[in-house]
């Protein structure tokens, strides 16, 4: 299969990965534009009007407020009991308490994959927040997470890994999902006056998961020492309010402030803050970090086990412009590993890459939908609700499990025959069925698929397209 | 199917089902529902790494107390919130209380300081390296379970290998193929009118990787709607959560004799670096969730409990002192439970390495004394017939001196 990708082949496969699904419209635009000119485009989101999803957005109340504002006005269960003396109702807790507000936040990133044209910047926050996974339902982040995905990981989707890196380091959602809010000097002024206090040691979890998952990679080279170094720089950084108005600070009294020794490098004694400010550079700036990013972004952007000459060009890259991400981006997509037919349908999609394809593809009406969000859990891939800090995997037989594979054809069926509260597929906006196929794999269905295709009708070769295999993959 | 084969029917156009020929894997379908009562084994995945030491407590060790200030559990003694004494030397956190009479019963064995050799301490590689069954390699392509399955060729029952879980785990990744499936109820196609033609799509298509998970879903689907009626509800009412429905299923789809061999599913929150708790507390809840719903599938079981061998496993043990937060940091050896009929159990099997600062593994966590693949090696060998255990665990040689958990 060495067949070069024709013209209209290397739009969609460009499309598949730039965004969450091509449309006739973006596909007429790339046209008119140049794959070029288009790509300048999307990696300067601030100049593209969205005033669709800003619209629908707006209905979204949570999505503006602050933290602190989040806390008072959804309190957990327990605490509006107490306010008003009564037992909520299921309803009333699904409406009033933090659940829903990662409701909301599941919303917002599901309308932002359908209807945002700013569709690149919307797959690297997608990329960044799986990447620096947060879970949304543990303890305080229930309240923490729309700050973090706000002001925490967005802003920084198309900036630089090391301002990403730091934010997400001085961001309470992190501090508290991976604890080191609570990490202190053994030696430090709190741990020495107040050995009972809950503060009186260190704790390695962000230690660890800032070199495994955040930086150099599970195989970068650190050793359990580093992890227990890296650790004793970040005491010190932490909450102020975790139960209100959440900021991060830097605390003196429970920062170890002696001499530490992180991948061989020295940070001197009396440092404070700085030491967890060198570890950062320290992290970014080292080549193991540099060849994981590549990895990553060369998985989610060409294929589940990329060839090493992409790793290799995206990492020098990633060194040579210090991380900048729409750099990095412009090497992966002007590769010749990119524009191979090797790469074309190489990946198969994610769920949330799934339903929004099928949704923009369809030209679905999609309103506020706790259905849709339910299929999404389903299909493995609850938004904002990974458990583990490695986040959801990004390699297709993950994916595709009998289970999985049987939500989505049930899913294709709902969607197009309107089943699915909230979603609304009007047929004749949909258009015919040949070039519905042409929008998943021009000139590239399997003889099964178009001759199925043939035999079916109306609504059904719809709902056929949406659920083949050819569909599951970009 | 042969490469000819799928070419005529890709040039045709049309599948088997058009032109009246039966396909094989509804073939294997029909011969598996003949299966009947086999012996089956369950393996229960405890993702995030449960602190062994405050599971089954060493409670004579003295070096336990002296690590763990604010979040052991107090020495047995008459009332609540103590550690329920299993021989003297060892007890039961007691959030693990419904495990106590199966214990008793002889049908509940634990394996002390037991897990995986390998020293990382990254979830996800601890997890992968159990998982795929070679510690310290990670080239192995597929994982223990999946090799399992492709050894011995029990049946050609689509429900040989069984994850209820929502993806496939690594631990059954491989050719052999393994269903996922959450719910038996659900297990359907919603529209099905089109199931023929997706069945046609994915039985045949090129993509193997859909054509690998599209043949075993359908062959299970079909054969699941054939016998459903037959198929008993749950005898006991199981905690709520998924964990509990998860080995509801479990058990119905033993019950149900469809030649379930391996079952798999996992229970999750067991990364307690913070206010892990003591007796009461984070972790006693998660504790209790393992112990009632285990307690609970056991006697939903009932006779067939005799066929089941069920065994635990967590990537790694926690740290054997308390960290600065009363939780725990990612550690080393771990505690495993076998139960079930055929289990040799009411005993605490391994070598106690004990707790002295000299004897912990690099200066911090419990050392290994038995091989989570020693574990499983008897449970596959001595109840599932398995012989030849270099193709489930190539390279590991087990101790000269079994441990005898199987009867």
């Amino acid at each position: 299969m060495s067949v070069p990708l024709n013209q209209e082949q290397k739009i969609i496969h460009f499309l598949n990965r730039t965004s969450f699904g091509p449309t006739r419209e973006e596909v007429q635009k790339v046209n008119r534009l140049g794959i070029r000119a288009y790509l300048d485009e999307q990696l300067s989101p601030e100049r593209i009007p969205d005033s669709l999803v800003e619209e629908k957005l707006a209905q979204l109340k949570t999505m503006r407020l602050s933290t602190g504002e989040l806390v008072e006005l959804y309190p957990p269960p327990k605490v509006a009991r107490q306010q008003t003396g009564q037992q909520p109702t299921m309803l009333q807790q699904q409406m009033q308490g933090p659940r829903f507000i990662i409701l909301e936040l599941q919303q917002a990133r599901l309308l932002r994959a359908v209807y945002s044209q700013r569709q690149l910047y919307e797959v690297m926050a997608d990329f960044w927040s799986n990447h620096f996974n947060i879970f949304a339902a543990k303890g305080a982040d229930r309240w923490l997470t729309t700050a973090y995905d706000r002001d925490t990981i967005r802003p920084h989707a198309l900036g630089r890994f090391k301002d990403v890196l730091r934010a997400t380091a001085q961001s309470p959602a992190m501090l508290f999902y991976l604890d080191n809010w609570l990490s202190a000097g053994p030696n430090s002024i709190a741990g020495r006056l107040a050995p009972n206090n809950r503060r009186h040691g260190l704790n390695e979890n962000y230690a660890r998961e800032l070199m495994e998952l955040h930086t150099l990679g599970v195989d970068g080279g650190y050793t359990q020492k580093d992890v227990q170094e890296v650790a004793r720089c970040f005491t010190g950084w932490t909450i102020r309010r975790p139960q209100g108005e959440a900021e991060f600070y830097f605390e003196p009294r429970i920062h170890d402030a002696g001499e530490k020794t992180v991948l061989g490098h020295r940070i001197p004694a009396g440092g404070g803050m700085d030491d967890g400010l060198q570890v950062l550079d320290l992290l970014a700036r080292h080549p193991s970090t540099a060849h994981f990013i590549a990895l990553k972004l060369a998985r989610r952007f060409v294929s589940d086990d990329p060839p090493q000459s992409i790793i290799n060009k995206v990492a020098e890259s990633f060194r040579q412009s210090d991380g900048d991400i729409p750099t990095v981006l412009r090497t992966i997509f002007g590769s010749p590993e990119f524009n191979s037919p090797e790469a074309f349908q190489a990946k198969v999609k994610m769920p949330l890459e799934y339903v929004a394809s099928a949704l923009r593809a369809t030209g679905a009406e999609v309103q506020m939908s706790h259905q849709l969000l339910r299929y999404l859990g389903r299909m493995g891939e609850p938004l904002f609700l990974a458990q583990p800090p490695t986040g959801y995997p990004d390699v297709g037989s993950s994916w595709t499990s009998s289970d999985m594979l049987l939500t989505r054809m049930n899913f294709a069926a709902d969607l197009v025959a309107n089943r699915i509260p909230g979603s609304r597929v009007r047929l004749e906006d949909v258009g015919d069925r040949d070039s519905l196929a042409r929008l998943v794999a021009p000139d590239a269905l399997s003889p099964t698929t178009r001759s199925a295709l043939a035999e079916t009708e109306g609504s059904q070769a719809i709902a056929l397209i949406m659920a083949a295999p050819e569909f599951q993959r970009r | 199917m042969n490469l000819s084969r799928r070419s005529f029917l890709k040039s045709t156009g049309l599948g088997f089902l058009a032109l009246g020929l039966p396909p094989a894997f509804l073939v294997r379908a029909a011969k598996a529902q003949q299966v009947g009562k086999g012996k089956a084994m369950v393996v229960i995945f405890q993702r995030g790494a449960m602190d062994g030491l405050n599971a089954v407590i060493p409670f004579k060790d003295r070096a336990y107390y002296a690590l763990r200030p604010s979040i052991a559990v107090e020495e047995p003694a008459s009332g609540d919130d103590r550690v329920i004494d299993l021989d003297g030397f060892y007890g039961l956190h007691p959030a693990l209380a419904p495990l106590k009479s199966i214990y008793d019963k002889g049908h509940l064995a634990i394996i002390h300081a037991a897990g995986s050799p390998d020293n990382t301490r990254s979830h996800f590689d601890a997890q992968d390296y159990i998982e795929i069954g070679t510690p310290g390699i990670k080239s192995t392509p597929d994982g223990w379970l999946n090799r399992y399955l492709n050894a011995k060729k029990t049946s050609e029952s689509p429900f040989r290998g069984v994850a209820v879980t929502a993806q496939l785990p690594r631990i059954f990744a491989g050719s052999a193929p393994a269903l996922t499936l959450s719910s038996i109820d659900e297990f359907r196609l919603r529209n099905e009118a089109m199931a023929k033609t997706l069945q046609r799509l994915y039985t045949t298509t090129s993509d193997s990787l859909f054509r690998f998970g599209g043949q075993n879903l359908f062959a299970a689907m079909t054969e699941l709607r054939q016998i459903e009626p037959r198929i008993p509800a749950s005898a006991e009412r199981y905690p709520n959560g998924r964990f509990g429905t998860s080995l509801a299923q479990i058990a119905r789809l033993i019950k149900a004799d469809l030649g379930l061999e391996i079952a798999f599913t996992e229970i999750q929150g067991w990364d307690t670096h913070v206010n892990q708790g003591g007796a009461q507390g984070q972790m006693a809840n998660r504790l209790k969730e393992l112990a009632e719903g285990l307690s609970v599938f056991y006697r939903d079981l009932g006779d067939r409990a005799d066929d089941v061998v069920l065994i635990t496993m967590s990537e790694f043990g926690r740290t054997a002192r308390e960290n600065g937060n009363r939780g725990t940091d990612h550690g080393h050896a771990n505690v495993m439970f076998a139960m079930g009929g055929p289990v040799r159990g009411g005993k605490v099997y391994g070598r106690w390495p004990g707790l002295a600062p000299e004897v912990l593994y690099e200066g911090r966590d419990l050392s290994l004394t038995t091989d989570f693949r020693t574990v499983c090696s008897e449970v596959i060998g001595r109840h599932l017939g398995q012989k030849d255990l270099n193709k489930i665990f190539p390279g590991f040689r087990a101790s000269p001196q079994t441990l005898g958990l199987i009867a």
